[in-house]
Order: structure tokens, then C-alpha cells, then sequence
């Protein structure tokens, strides 16, 4: 069913100088407490990490929740924020993609995908057999998504030993790792457009259409940078 | 505060509304090629997507984030990806600095 020993190469991503487990941790440490102080019990904390497993989805979840937003306010503006999983799924899973893998696998584990577990797939897939790379991508799922519930349920039992300065500090390793990471992942010109069009359309849109901005700013930043990859011969 | 069972309806919705992305993009997966354009260009808005999300999480942030100084943020990020490049892509090092330094500098 699954190659256990390829599962566990893709386990052992959490370790290792390029150890996603750090930044992971603290940032769904910094979530656990934003939850607690929006009113959630420690069940739906780990509940949410548990069946969402999105950072800036649960972020947004919360905080609309604090300003009393409707069902339908969270569920669209959750969908907007997250509808960035759509092409990262799309440009991940041909990768993974083997005949003889049953298609179950594929359906299920596309619940790990979120930014983390994303980008050390990118980075490693190609060291790994064609025929077994669904089972690496289970095993660094299984990896970080379990590091995301933990780390919820610690945040949420730590945050009144945490102070204001100290849960500020933890919030910002979630976006220094990822800018590092996608730093490493510029190997042609088209990703290095993508990511230098994107970081600059993202806060810039976000001042015409809060709700609209990454949408926009992925599709435009995106093709620009596909045309000029394109152009250049990559 | 929000009542016990409107957070439940909000995990529910927020679920929903992520997992439907990722199952979209499953099906999808199945009839794109690794060597086709139409795969090209999902991975290239797939890191736009990414990197605005980034760009917004400094600039306009949500949460606790939010009550630190812009420029200080922009400071942080930048010492980080220069420690970084010159750690040979070191991950563990900028992240465990960002934390502290932004830690100590908004306190001050």
C-alpha cells in the first residue's frame, strides 16, 4: 500500500538544516494562543488545525470571528484567502502523479497541502523514485500537519505565560521562512518574476480590494511571469 | 465573544472553504501534464499567489502581527534573508533570529 521506507524519507523532512518544524511551531504557537483569546476551548483549537490546516485561513477565521462576521462572511473570505492552494495543488500533483498509485492516495493527502509541506515537496521530490512519490509527499503531510495540531494545542496552553512582545516575535518566523524558502526556490526566471511580481501586486491590491488582493495579484503577477519565463526560454 | 456553536459552524465553514481548493486542484492535477504550458503556468501563480500572500502578511498583517511597526517588520525580514544567503540557506538560523529581534525591537 504505501512504500513505509520512502513515507519516512518524507517524514524526516522535519529534521535537518532545512528543518520546517521550527517556523511550524511557531507559528501555530502564536495561532493556539489567538484562538484561546478569541473564545475558542482547547478542543476547537485543535479542531481547527486538525480539519483546516491553513494558517492565514484560521487567522482570518479568527479574527472575523472577533469582529462578529456572519457564516457566509467567514466562508467566502476563508475561501478567498486560501484559493491559493488551488495552483499550488495543480502545480505539485502531476509531479507525484504515477499509474500504479491508487487514486485514493491522491484525494486524501491533498489535505496536506499548505505552503510548508508545499515547498519541501518542491525542493525534494526529484531525489525520489517516480513510482513512490505520493508516499514521500504522505510523509512530509503527516509530518507537518501533526507539528500544526501539537503546536496549536501548546500555543493554546502556553498563551497566558506568553507576552504580547514574545507572540509578536513568533508571528513573524511564519513569513521570514517562507520568503527564505521561496528565496531558495528561484532557480529560473520565471519563479524569481513570479515571486518579486507577486510580494509587489499582493500589499499593493490589498489597498483597492482587501478581499480580492491575492487572487489578483497571483493570477497577473503569475501570467507575467509565465509570458516573460516564456520569452526568454525560461 | 463568539458562542460555543457559532465556532463550530466557523471551523466547519473554514474547512469546507479550504478543502475545496485543495480537492479542485487533486482533480485537476489528473489531466495536466508536468510538461504541458497550461502546468508551467499554474506553478508560476501558484509562487505569485504565495508571494503575495507574503508580501501582505508583512505590509498589512492580521493577528498579534499587527501591532508592530511596519518599518521594523520590513527590517526584520531583510536582516533575515541576508543571514540566509550568507548561512548557505540556512533555515533554522533566520527563523530563530526574526522571532528574537522582533521580539526585542518592538519592546524597546
Amino acid at each position: 500500500m504505501i512504500n513505509f521506507k520512502i513515507f519516512f524519507q518524507g517524514l524526516k523532512a522535519l529534521k535537518g538544516s532545512k528543518s520546517p518544524a521550527i517556523p511550524l511551531a511557531a507559528c501555530f504557537i502564536a495561532l493556539g494562543a489567538l484562538l484561546k483569546d478569541a473564545g475558542f476551548n482547547l478542543q476547537q483549537s485543535a479542531a481547527s488545525s486538525l480539519f483546516t490546516y491553513a494558517l492565514p485561513g484560521q487567522l482570518v477565521m479568527a479574527e472575523s470571528l472577533l469582529v462578529g462576521a456572519s457564516i457566509i462572511n467567514i466562508f467566502i473570505a476563508v475561501w478567498l484567502v486560501n484559493f491559493r492552494l488551488y495552483p499550488m495543488t495543480v502545480s505539485l500533483f502531476p509531479l507525484l502523479e504515477h499509474k500504479k498509485q491508487p487514486k485514493w492516495k491522491y484525494f486524501l493527502s491533498c489535505h496536506f497541502l499548505a505552503v510548508t509541506s508545499w515547498l519541501i515537496a518542491k525542493d525534494g521530490y526529484q531525489k525520489i523514485d517516480k513510482k513512490y512519490r505520493i508516499d514521500f509527499w504522505i510523509g512530509i503531510g503527516i509530518g507537518t500537519w501533526t507539528t500544526a495540531i501539537l503546536m496549536t494545542v501548546v500555543g493554546y496552553l502556553s498563551a497566558d505565560y506568553l507576552n504580547k512582545d514574545m507572540l509578536i516575535g513568533l508571528a513573524i518566523v511564519n513569513p521570514v521562512y517562507f520568503f527564505c524558502m521561496m528565496i531558495g526556490a528561484m532557480k529560473n526566471l520565471s519563479i524569481t518574476s513570479a515571486v518579486f511580481g507577486g510580494t509587489i501586486l499582493g500589499p499593493l491590491i490589498y489597498t483597492v480590494s482587501s478581499e480580492w488582493a491575492l487572487l489578483f495579484a497571483g493570477v497577473i503577477a503569475g501570467t507575467l511571469a509565465f509570458l516573460i519565463g516564456g520569452k526568454n526560454g525560461k | 465573544m463568539a458562542s460555543s456553536q457559532i465556532i463550530i459552524l466557523a471551523i466547519i465553514a473554514t474547512s469546507l472553504a479550504t478543502f475545496i481548493s485543495r480537492f479542485m486542484g487533486a482533480i485537476t492535477s489528473k489531466k495536466v501534464s508536468v510538461k504541458s504550458k497550461v502546468f508551467e503556468w499554474f506553478n508560476c501563480v501558484a509562487y505569485a499567489t504565495l508571494a503575495a500572500l507574503l508580501g501582505r502578511m508583512i505590509v498589512f498583517p492580521a493577528g498579534v502581527l499587527a501591532d508592530s511597526d511596519l518599518f521594523i517588520r520590513i527590517v526584520v525580514l531583510i536582516i533575515c534573508i541576508i543571514i540566509f544567503m550568507i548561512s548557505k540557506k540556512n533555515l533554522v538560523l533566520p527563523t530563530i533570529v526574526s522571532a528574537i529581534l522582533l521580539s526585542v525591537l518592538n519592546s524597546i
